[in-house]
């Protein structure tokens, strides 16, 4: 019943409906890939600065609606750019899972040959990028989009991040901005009710973000229930809006924080906790799909080994990589040879 | 402005320094026993930031405050740093004794104008009319591969700009004392610590994150550093996470007979230019090792006190810092840049050839 409301207000053909599922399947596939490897070698005790994966470590596990829905509108020559939690975004882009995976393990066949690592992802060639400082990626995105518009392309930029980005000041200044000058961007919020240890509504005045939209001039829509659908269907909106010269759109997504803020976060805040696991979007999706006919449990397997295969040989890769040679530790402040 | 007239009046009665007992701590507990303790004693006093209710604080600065003074006086901002710095500022300035927190010194740049336009300049603007008896507290350092953004220690940047009070506690005596005077300071104090001197059950750590803190109250005096060990031979001058490093140096290279003298620094604002000269007379041979950027920072400063004084006192004088490259995520760069214990010991080596 859900699926045929749905289907009425996106209009999805199958092969996209499968499409989000997969998608979906591939950046959870990932995530776990790394939670698994992350903790392998941290023991006895955690000690976040050991392993083969060291550091903060904040993954996507539950947001992975929103990255499908958005990246399934934006060719590879348009931009994103995300936060300190950007793998399901990196994927959903298009970014080559060797290059991620080894920056995640901080190797020379890393995106930033290990300079960067998981917070400071960039890759050109498909215009993603990342921040670890929150907010940050508002303004890079309205350079993006001047860009696009200078150049007389109709490529657009994305902008993605936390709710409780949205207070920050580079939010506000950013929609008053690319609203006041038309830039094709879309602004994407990832409300998973938690900043951190804060709750949302700890934190924010308003009980959603869309509504802040209008007092910037610009149209702003709220996806209730992390449902990649609807998702897919607003972002097509606000991309093809963007794309048409109508200028800045938000969207902000109820979505999921599965997990905990970074790894090693017990979340005692969190009272809801015990519930999070039954609201994992994938399988909800997964069963949707399966209970309108389009996905047999076959298919569903075979989607999960196809995701596994990818991933399993990025990891690989990436551990067998090199890792960066000390002597060049001061490589890269600036380009070479200027 | 009454709130802060009490709160001085009170400071001048604290014991300075009193011997440090057997009760021991680690450095993030010392740190909660001090902002505990002020809260209790002045209402003026209330702890601000981003997770430092619930959480405690995610270097555990805060960690049981909310627990003993509820949300009106621990409370959790919004990821609006320059709205709740500048509250702090603003509130400081009506006599209430803020201590903000800054979850990672390099989120200053989010919020610097309140820090180094506002707090660090209503004193001297208003001509000493208007006092902002503010602390802002916030992590440093690196060395468990955060990267580029939440590595550095930047205190060199601070410390730079006139008008805050900067400290660097190494271990939990100087971290609770440290703590007390800046919250009984009528100045703007930032105190900064090195989330590898905490003693964090996560994190890597030197036994030096422990030690022994009084139960009472006592201030260590802000601007007053610390010979934490005597020798003849060459002077490290260093402050934070790098005092451990260079003790254990020391130690070591004591086998060998060279005897190596340890300057904890424990203020950066204002330096204590006379233990600076005093070391550097006594062995002729100072190396800084500073876990901040080499170029235009710290160790410039002490080598600029030293010569400035007489410019024949030292034989030798090298520095060991981050070279000028922002701190790398592979642990393999990062401690290539990292003030690391080999780093020191080949430093010292050097310097005592000269
Ligand atoms: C300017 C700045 N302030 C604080 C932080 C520390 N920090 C990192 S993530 C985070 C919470 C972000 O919450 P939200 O925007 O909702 O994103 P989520 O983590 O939920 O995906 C905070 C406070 C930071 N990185 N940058
Ligand atoms: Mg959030």
């Amino acid at each position: 019943m859900r699926m045929e409301t749905t289907e009425a207000v996106t209009g999805l053909r199958t092969e996209q409906r499968l499409g989000l599922l997969r998608q979906m399947i591939l950046i959870r596939t990932f995530e776990e890939a790394i939670l698994r490897e992350y903790h392998a070698d941290k023991s006895p005790g955690f000690d976040i600065g050991k392993g083969l994966v060291p550091g903060e470590m904040h993954l996507s596990a539950g947001q992975e609606p929103v990255a499908a829905g958005l990246c399934a509108h934006l060719e590879t020559g348009d931009a994103l750019t995300a936060t300190h939690r950007p793998h399901h975004l990196a994927i959903a882009k298009g970014m080559d899972l060797r290059s991620l995976a080894g920056e995640i393990f901080g190797r020379e066949s890393g995106l930033g040959h290990g300079r960067g690592g998981h917070m400071h992802l960039f890759d050109p060639s498909i215009h993603f990028s990342c921040s670890g400082i929150v907010a940050e990626g508002f303004p890079a995105a309205l350079g993006q989009a001047f860009a696009f518009q200078r150049a007389g392309t109709n490529s657009v930029a994305a902008a993605v991040a936390g709710e409780g980005a949205a207070n920050a000041g580079p939010f506000h200044e950013s929609l008053n901005l690319a609203a006041l000058w038309k830039l094709p961007v879309i602004f994407v919020i990832e409300d998973n009710d938690w900043g951190i240890s804060v709750a949302r509504d700890a934190s924010t005045a308003v009980p959603s973000n869309a509504v802040r939209a209008a007092g910037y001039g610009m149209p702003g829509i709220r996806v209730e229930g992390n449902d990649v659908e609807a998702v897919h269907a607003a972002a097509g909106e606000a991309v093809a809006r963007a794309r048409a010269g109508g200028g800045p759109s938000l969207i902000e997504v109820h979505t999921l924080r599965l997990w905990g803020h970074f790894e090693g976060d017990a979340q005692g805040y969190r009272p809801e906790l015990a519930g999070v696991p039954d609201k994992d979007p994938i399988p909800a999706y997964r069963q949707q799909l399966g209970d309108a006919g389009l996905l047999s449990d076959a298919d569903a397997a075979a989607m999960e080994g196809e995701a596994r295969t990818r991933v399993e040989d990025a990891v690989e890769h990436a551990k067998a990589s090199p890792t960066p040679n000390p002597a060049e530790a001061l490589k890269y402040v600036f380009v070479e040879g200027e | 402005m009454g709130a802060t007239s009490n709160a001085t009046a009170a400071q001048t009665s604290l014991p300075v320094e009193p011997d440090a007992g057997t009760r021991r701590l680690n450095t993030a507990k010392a740190l909660q026993e001090a902002i505990g303790s002020q809260m209790e004693q002045d209402d003026s006093v209330f702890v601000m930031g981003e997770d430092v209710a619930a959480y405690g604080g995610i270097f555990s600065s805060t960690t049981g405050l909310l627990e003993k003074f509820g949300p009106d006086r621990v409370i959790d901002t919004p990821i609006s740093e320059s709205a709740f710095i500048g509250l702090g500022i603003g509130a400081a300035v009506e006599g209430m004794r803020p201590i903000v927190e800054l979850m990672f010194v390099d989120f200053f740049g989010v919020c610097m104008d309140q820090i180094y336009n506002h707090m660090a300049k209503i004193h001297f603007e208003s001509g000493g009319n208007v006092r902002v008896p503010m602390v802002l507290m916030a992590a440093v350092g690196g060395g468990y591969s955060d990267g580029a953004q939440h590595s550095q220690t930047l205190w060199g940047t601070f410390a730079h700009l006139p008008g805050m009070k900067l400290v660097v506690p190494s271990n939990p005596y100087d971290a609770k004392g440290l703590m007390t005077a800046a919250i009984r300071s009528d100045d703007p104090v930032v105190y900064m610590f090195h989330k590898g001197v905490m003693g964090l059950a996560w994190m890597a750590k030197n036994k030096r994150s422990i030690g022994a803190v009084p139960e009472e109250d006592y201030v260590v005096p802000i601007g007053r550093a610390k010979v934490v060990r005597e020798g003849t031979d060459v002077s490290i001058v260093t402050l934070s996470l790098s005092v451990h490093h260079s003790l254990d140096v020391a130690e070591k290279l004591a086998g060998e007979g060279i005897s190596v003298e340890v300057l904890d620094l424990r203020s950066l604002v204002p330096l204590d230019r006379e233990a600076v000269i005093a070391t550097a007379a006594k062995t002729g041979r100072v190396v800084v090792v500073d876990e901040d950027y080499e170029s235009f920072g710290l160790s410039g400063e002490i080598a600029a006190t030293i010569t400035e004084h007489d410019p024949t006192l030292l034989r030798h004088f090298s520095r060991v810092c981050v070279p000028d490259v922002p701190i790398p995520y592979a642990r393999e760069l990062e401690y290539a840049v990292l003030p690391t214990a080999a780093r020191i010991e080949a430093a010292i080596r050097t310097a005592v050839t000269a």
